[in-house]
């Protein structure tokens, strides 16, 4: 009941966010928070509720903005479109991958997700007649103001939230449970582990494809080094959900908040406060010196996932109680 | 006709022959004991009867058909439940979910399922842990929820894998109660124990093997006096000088 105010509130905060933020720097930091909200809930269906750490994020990512690229780029239709067949795309990369993979417990299927992402990212790369190969797509994007894409990232964001709060409740969700906390259990209690494993990737798949459909439009340029990126798309989607919290609704929301905005934090190097330190003090080689910490941004997210998982292994929502408490006393 | 047959099953772990052509047949209503020394297969024929392993050689028919081949959820589904030895409780559950996560097998709706998970759950006497997480049980009661778990599938053959092992003498008695009760319900039981107060009790049959071999079935009083029976648990030398004396 509580969990259900919150989460009014926190909708009525976001549908009136832009209207009151004309800055289209912010609009866009939150487009993208809105976005991660969405992939950092589909990894959690699958790693959180599941149990599968998925590091394929990247692959279903790519496949949805290269769809959404490819069809506008190449046959004219509708951009738009790619929220529909980026999804189904997905869900038929899915399938073929849960069959080969889902044999693999634990680490190795980890392992195997990783390779997805990365044999994608090369099929992007090497398959020049289809995707361009490393100049990328570029497409014209349908507005000029971010507001449009602002509430359809809202919206998608807010179904995946849905989706996965009416699954959790669900048969399916207690499945998914069963699995994580022991598969053995869970095959003798009459459950098809393979088959509820693949439904669980399937949504994960999905819900990441539409991420990145939405992507391509907003941005209107893709390359392979950007969608099917190891760091940046699959390792960050790790980092949202177990930040926030695995296997739990709010979890991958808070995740996103705060991992788009550390991520900003390294590209800007503090929002250009190293910056004007340096010329501030005219100590040069604290620029070269803040230069290199952006530029080493994949270390300092091993950095925060080590530390996340030694001081909240629960994560931000699920040690919510040990936090408040820290600061009470405190 | 038998519920469950066992023809000649048998299984290999490379050069070991862990169970060697076991047969036997178990009739609706019974409770079937198996005994044997540790190591002596009695697990790994209930891993073979559920498909953990699959078998080497021979067939496992249940309720008249062949079971060989199926994967572990599809005898689930068939009406085999099962406990296990080292307990697997779904840790981070409570007890009623981990409940209703199986009764999930026969309902499909939220409402049905708890219903029937509940009625599990008391006949278990769980009703007083419902929202505990499962890791927070103690012992006996982690075994109570295995058996309220496979009991929720709603099957007609139980497999129970040492369910009195660990528990103190008056929970033994609610075990042996409950077995009882079990069987009362109509569910047929097949168990696997060490402690023969609990087996010899409730057994209508009990089969023994050794070295994952068949040496004697009989009556708990049949087993019991059989020489082999004796030499397996006792060794060999204990038992010549018996027959001395």
């Amino acid at each position: 009941m509580r969990g259900r105010i919150v989460a009014l509130i926190a909708l009525a905060l976001l549908i009136v966010f832009p209207l009151e933020v004309k800055d289209a720097y912010y609009r866009h930091l939150m487009i993208l928070v809105l976005m991660w909200m969405t992939i950092g809930t589909g990894w959690n269906v699958l790693a959180g509720y599941t149990g599968q750490v998925s590091f394929g994020a990247a692959a279903f990512f790519g496949v949805g903005a290269y769809t959404a690229g490819i069809i506008s780029f190449k046959l004219g239709i509708s951009a738009w479109w790619g929220m529909v067949l980026g999804g189904v795309a997905c869900a038929i990369i899915a399938v073929p991958f849960g069959m080969i993979t889902f044999p693999l417990r634990g680490a190795y299927f980890a392992l195997g997700s990783l390779a997805l992402g990365e044999i994608f990212r090369h099929i992007a790369i090497i398959w020049e007649s289809l995707t361009e190969g490393m100049v990328g797509i570029l497409i014209m994007q349908t507005f000029v103001s971010k507001l449009p894409y602002y509430y359809i990232a809202l919206a998608l964001a807010a179904a995946s939230v849905l989706c996965v709060e009416l699954v959790a409740r669900s048969r399916l969700g207690y499945y998914f449970v069963s699995i994580r906390e022991d598969q053995d259990a869970a095959a003798s209690i009459g459950i098809n582990t393979t088959r509820f494993k693949m439904i669980s990737m399937t949504i994960h798949a999905v819900m990441t494809g539409l991420a990145g459909a939405l992507y391509m439009n907003y941005m209107g340029f893709i390359d392979p080094e950007v969608v099917f990126s190891l760091h940046d798309i699959s390792i960050m989607a790790i980092l949202v959900g177990i930040v926030g919290g695995v296997g739990t609704i709010f979890g991958p929301l808070v995740g996103a908040f705060i991992m788009v905005a550390v991520q900003e934090v390294f590209r800007t190097a503090g929002f250009g406060t190293m910056k004007a330190l340096s010329q501030f003090l005219g100590w040069n080689f604290l620029e070269t010196l803040t230069k290199y910490i952006g530029m080493a941004h994949v270390l300092a997210f091993g950095v925060l996932v080590v530390v996340v998982i030694m001081v909240l292994p629960n994560g931000l929502v699920g040690d919510w109680k040990k936090l408040r408490r820290l600061f009470i006393r405190g | 006709m038998a519920l469950l047959e066992l023809q000649s099953v048998s299984k290999n772990f490379g050069g070991l022959r862990a169970v060697d052509e076991v047969s036997f047949q178990v009739e609706p209503g019974e409770i079937f004991g198996l005994i044997g020394p540790n190591g002596s297969g009695k697990t790994t024929i209930f891993n073979l009867i559920n498909h953990f392993y699959p078998v080497s050689g021979g067939r496992v028919i249940f309720n008249g058909q062949d079971i060989t081949g199926l994967k572990t959820h599809q005898i689930c589904q068939r009406g085999i439940g099962r406990t296990f030895q080292v307990v697997k409780p779904l840790k981070r559950m409570s007890v009623i979910d981990n409940i209703i996560a199986s009764a999930f097998l026969r309902h499909r709706s939220m409402g049905a399922a708890r219903r029937a998970a509940e009625e599990s759950m008391e006949f278990c006497a769980l009703t007083h842990y419902a929202k505990q997480l499962a890791r927070s049980l103690p012992i006996a009661s982690r075994k109570r929820l295995e058996i309220a778990r496979a009991l929720a599938t709603q099957p007609k053959l139980l497999l129970l894998d040492e369910t009195a092992a660990g528990l103190n003498p008056s929970e033994l008695d609610e075990a042996i109660e409950l077995i009882k009760q079990i069987r009362e319900s109509g569910i047929t039981v097949i168990i696997v124990e060490h402690i023969m107060k609990v087996i010899m009790t409730i057994s209508d049959r009990i089969h023994a093997i050794n070295h994952g071999q068949t040496i004697a079935e009989g009556s708990p009083g049949e087993v019991a006096r059989d020489p082999k029976v004796i030499e397996a648990y006792l060794g060999e030398e204990t038992h010549a000088q018996s027959r001395g004396n």
